[in-house]
């Protein structure tokens, strides 16, 4: 079984956001990335599980400049085959989906995982616009995947409950939580992973339909007001003809 | 010209997000003198209500077989309708539905694309949306240049308003391809308001200390009409379902209230709950780093302040 995991990079969770000073771009300087913790403990780890199973390859591919490479070898020191990263500085999701989908074209995967969205812009596109380029079949928010070698049943997320359903053929997932269990990459595999191969490949240039104009930070809370836990009735008091929202 | 906006029929009913969506295609149409049309994919009763919020049109595919998600048809189908009323804007709901098909409708229009949009367009200078990034912690303002633009609206943004009657239905039926998948099974629960929707939210975290103590949260919700949210601990041991936790790496919500019970507010839960229009936090630890976000504390017991706030709560709606 080949599986193709789509990884990107994201600012780590506490991260203090701020911006250049004229608001045009997000000021990089002293964050940390990590790789994006949909992609990582649930499309990664779910797709090393299936590999395990059935046998097979996993290769983890990342659209993006040379600094990535440390978040492509965590991929590989967690158990990913191999990897590609596409040498291209994306500034929309349908960049990277264009570049997934000419990779992975005609490579004969049985698979491609992407996470449920990045935890950055949270545009949970890419992964719909893979399959879509590809004609193939697209689950988004997979919570359960089984494959029997020839039949998968997948398990989406949908408004209040779960949808489950079958395909045959290739097709791609977006995971999300409850597809597998976060691992933690060992000495041996941080190890193996500076050996396996990560192969560079140019990207295309894609169109720029969409541009990030400016960014701005949301208003400031007025400052918490105390309540009395003796007095819940003002509580409800001030929700009804201060917030208005009871 | 004009603008089209899928208004979903889960189980053959709209819903508020329906009429938001319908309403926000409405409010583009006014500003580039276009109109809005509505298309419906599936059994749906009523269809014609959506011109109360704007639809002057309503395209019925109603092919049995769009009751069931398939990704593959509902771009086929929305592709299809939108290419046949010449529509320059796409406007889906940020749900489960929506997200599933917005990136394949950009790549099948050759549009542009911004997901979670919440706020109308300005279009003095180009298309600009804003959306929210970094998990609440800013926004961007994003311009899309391309003819054709697909959105999704995230829930709560934009009210709906009634501003009109019913509109006139056109049934149409649409080539759908040969499908790969089979839907087996559905397992949704009935009459509760999905977080994304929910306009009121009672959520609590660890300092629950078990899923045994969880009646005094429900009853809370219940008197509110409120859906119940969870952190992320409380999901990953089993004490709640996994689709009510939110936070960065869960659900991110926008409602008008959220009360939160013995959570602590961690950067991460945070990101996902701080567009909420009003914050109630119930903590006892004075220290707890969810009072700096919040608009309304109290410290104290949860235990105590829970079933307290749920008698006044009633007291509130029998007189009123
Ligand atoms: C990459 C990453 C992603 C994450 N994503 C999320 C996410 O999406 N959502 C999320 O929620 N978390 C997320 N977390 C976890 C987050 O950092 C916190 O650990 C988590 O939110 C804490 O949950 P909690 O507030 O329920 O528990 P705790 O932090 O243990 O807080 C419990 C609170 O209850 C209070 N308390 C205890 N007893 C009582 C009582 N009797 N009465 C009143 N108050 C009481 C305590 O004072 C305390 O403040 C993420 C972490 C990481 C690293």
């Amino acid at each position: 079984m080949k599986v193709l995991v789509c990884i990107t990079k994201t600012p780590e969770t506490t991260s203090k956001i701020a911006f250049t000073a004229d608001n045009t771009a997000f000021s990089t300087e002293g964050i940390s990335y990590i790789m994006n913790p949909y992609d990582e403990w649930y499309a990664l780890v779910r797709a090393l599980e299936l590999k395990e199973q059935h046998s097979g390859t996993v290769t983890a591919i990342n659209v993006g400049p040379a600094e990535n490479d440390v978040i492509i070898r965590k991929a590989l020191a967690i158990g990913a085959d191999d990897a590609v990263r596409i040498d291209t500085d994306p500034k929309s999701s349908k960049e990277v989906a264009v570049n997934i989908a000419a990779y992975a074209k005609d490579k004969g995967f049985d698979m491609i995982f992407c996470g449920k969205e990045s935890i950055d812009y949270s545009g949970a596109e890419v992964a719909g616009m893979v399959a879509a380029i590809l004609d193939l079949p697209y689950f988004s928010f997979v919570s359960k995947l089984d494959h029997d070698g020839q039949t998968a049943t997948v398990e989406r997320d949908i408004e209040g409950g779960v949808e489950v359903a079958t395909v045959s053929g290739g097709f791609v997932i977006s995971a999300s939580k409850g597809l597998a269990e976060q691992r933690i990459p060992n000495m041996r595999g941080i190890m193996m992973a500076k050996r396996k191969p990560l192969e560079v490949i140019a990207g295309q240039d894609v169109q720029e339909d969409v541009s990030t104009i400016s960014y701005s930070l949301p208003n400031e809370k007025q400052g918490v007001k105390m309540i009395d836990a003796e007095n819940m009735d003002e509580l409800v008091r001030l929700l009804h003809e201060e917030a208005k929202v009871i | 010209m004009s603008v089209l906006v899928l208004a979903e029929s889960p189980k053959g009913r709209f819903k508020k997000a329906a009429q938001e969506v319908v309403h926000y295609g409405y409010q583009v149409a006014q500003m580039t003198g276009s109109e809005c049309i509505a298309v419906v994919l599936g059994s749906a009763d009523n269809p014609e209500s959506l011109g109360i919020y704007g639809a002057t049109k309503v395209m019925h595919v109603s092919d049995s077989s769009l009751d069931v998600f398939d990704t593959q048809h509902y771009i086929a189908a929305v592709k299809q309708i939108a290419e046949q009323v010449g529509a320059t804007v796409i406007v889906v709901n940020h749900s489960a539905t929506g997200k599933s098909i917005l990136g394949g409708l950009a790549v099948k229009l050759n549009a542009g694309s911004v997901s979670g949009v919440n706020t109308l367009p300005v279009i003095t200078d180009g298309f600009r949306v804003k959306k929210n990034v970094f998990a609440g912690k800013a926004i961007a303002e994003i311009q899309v240049n391309s003819d054709i633009k697909v959105l999704s609206l995230m829930g709560n943004s934009v009210p709906p308003v009634e501003v009109g009657s019913a509109a006139p239905v056109e049934v149409q039926t649409v080539t759908l391809p040969k499908s790969k998948t089979v839907v087996t099974g559905q397992n949704t629960v009935d009459g509760i308001v999905p977080l994304p929707e929910a306009e009121l939210v009672v959520s609590a975290g660890r300092g629950m200390k078990g899923p045994e103590n969880w009646g005094i949260i429900e009853d809370l919700a219940n008197v509110l009409g409120a859906t119940t949210a969870c952190s992320r601990p409380v999901a990953d041991t089993g004490w709640r379902p996994h689709h009510e936790h939110v936070g960065q790496t869960g659900v991110a919500i926008r409602p008008n209230l959220y009360i939160a019970a013995g959570i602590s507010g961690a950067i991460q839960h945070l990101a996902g709950v701080n567009s909420s229009k009003t914050i109630v936090v119930i903590n006892k630890d004075p220290e707890a780093p969810f009072f700096k976000a919040a608009d309304y504390g109290v410290c104290a017991d949860l235990f105590d302040v829970v079933p307290a706030l749920t008698e006044s709560l009633k007291r509130f709606k029998e007189s009123n």
